[in-house]
């Protein structure tokens, strides 16, 4: 082992012989643009609603549910479809998502909802992990199309145009503590305290 | 013989008088205007939701009030109800929305209870969304204050003429 490892490590130590600089160079930069952009496009794919409802557990319950609200059905056309809401759209905060979910792996190898009745008995936890996220950002992926600064109050309802302009406005609530639910149905809501 | 020469008659007249029966009869004219039976007639559009349609004067005192506002997408199951999250003792001040009426706190033993009933849980069986839908049948339908009105006018008026 030992021998090996210092047989690579004085071949790349060694200057190379039969290759120019400029080809080496040339190769690095080009193995790096596939390597990076393949990188990415796999990524750009687990970011697919095909991708997301690949999978009984997604296609089934929370698919199924998202289907008949305003977010995916509505007189305008503009839709928002399972990465909108649940990955961030900036690259760093992508990544690390991703790698969060890889967990979502060992759940789909292991069944851990693939029942109905399993999905119900984990609806909380996973529906309170997900406020808890977006609680935490802020309400980013909300924020990635419902600009505060473009709200107009006046067209709101007058409840909504009180709350927007106090707690949303001075940052004490974001847009999760009032919109739970929106995309999904809700779990058992018992002790769950909505800002009112 | 006469007998039997009678029958006959009424057996061929029988005969005249059952055609074929019409198989595409037309449809009688009831909710559903015109076109016959077999025919498929496209579906009138679906009535708007008026967002923030005002409170509606109910048209007698039993009526459950109609909802003045969207209720899309509403969940009303076990786990949650929407509603109750405005319309519930401790939410409606502060929502600014008209609290649940404690006759829905009365479970079907006349027994009133802490909270809403089950047999009261589900709201929109009684209670529908103000859209601006057309009747589909015409109603004369008049309530009570108009009734006694009426009746009021009426008396005053043969008053007037005795």
């Amino acid at each position: 082992m030992k021998k090996w490892l210092k047989f690579y490590w004085t071949l790349l130590r060694r200057p190379s012989v039969h290759f120019s600089l400029g080809f080496l160079t040339l190769s690095g930069f080009l193995a790096g643009i596939i390597f990076w952009g393949g990188f990415n496009t796999a990524m750009e794919v687990t970011n697919t609603e095909k991708f997301c409802i690949a999978c009984h557990e997604m296609r089934d319950n929370v698919f199924e549910e998202l289907k008949t609200t305003v977010h995916y059905s509505n007189r305008s056309g503009v839709r928002a479809t399972c990465s909108d809401c649940h990955v961030p759209h900036n690259w760093t905060h992508k990544v690390g998502r991703k790698m969060e979910a890889s967990k979502e792996v060992w759940g789909w190898i292991f069944g851990t909802i693939n029942t109905p009745e399993k999905f119900e008995a984990k609806r909380r936890e996973l529906a309170e992990r997900e406020w808890h996220r977006l609680k935490a950002n802020d309400s980013l992926e909300c924020r990635n199309c419902h600009e505060f600064d473009s709200m107009d109050f006046t067209r709101q309802n007058p409840r909504a145009s009180r709350e927007h302009s106090t707690a949303l406005a001075s940052g004490e609530s974001t847009c999760i503590d009032c919109h739970k639910g929106i995309a999904h149905q809700l779990p058992d809501m018992t002790g769950v305290v909505f800002r009112q | 013989m006469k007998l039997s020469l009678l029958l006959t008659l009424l057996l061929f007249s029988l005969s005249l008088h059952a055609e074929a029966p019409d198989l595409n009869a037309s449809a009688p004219d009831g909710l559903r205007k015109g076109g016959t039976l077999g025919q498929t007639l496209s579906a009138p559009p679906i009535p708007g939701d008026p967002r923030d349609s005002g409170r509606e004067v109910r048209n007698y005192p039993e009526q459950p009030p109609v909802i003045p506002h969207s209720i899309r997408d509403y969940q009303i199951d076990k786990r949650f109800n929407r509603c109750l999250d405005c319309h519930s003792t401790s939410a409606a001040p502060a929502a600014g929305a008209p609290m649940i009426s404690i006759t829905h706190f009365m479970d079907r033993d006349y027994q009133v209870r802490a909270a809403v009933t089950p047999n009261r849980y589900f709201c929109t069986q009684c209670h529908v969304p103000q859209t601006d839908a057309r009747p589909l049948v015409e109603s004369n339908f008049l309530n009570m204050d108009h009734v006694l009105q009426q009746e009021a006018a009426r008396r005053q008026q043969q008053g007037g003429t005795q």
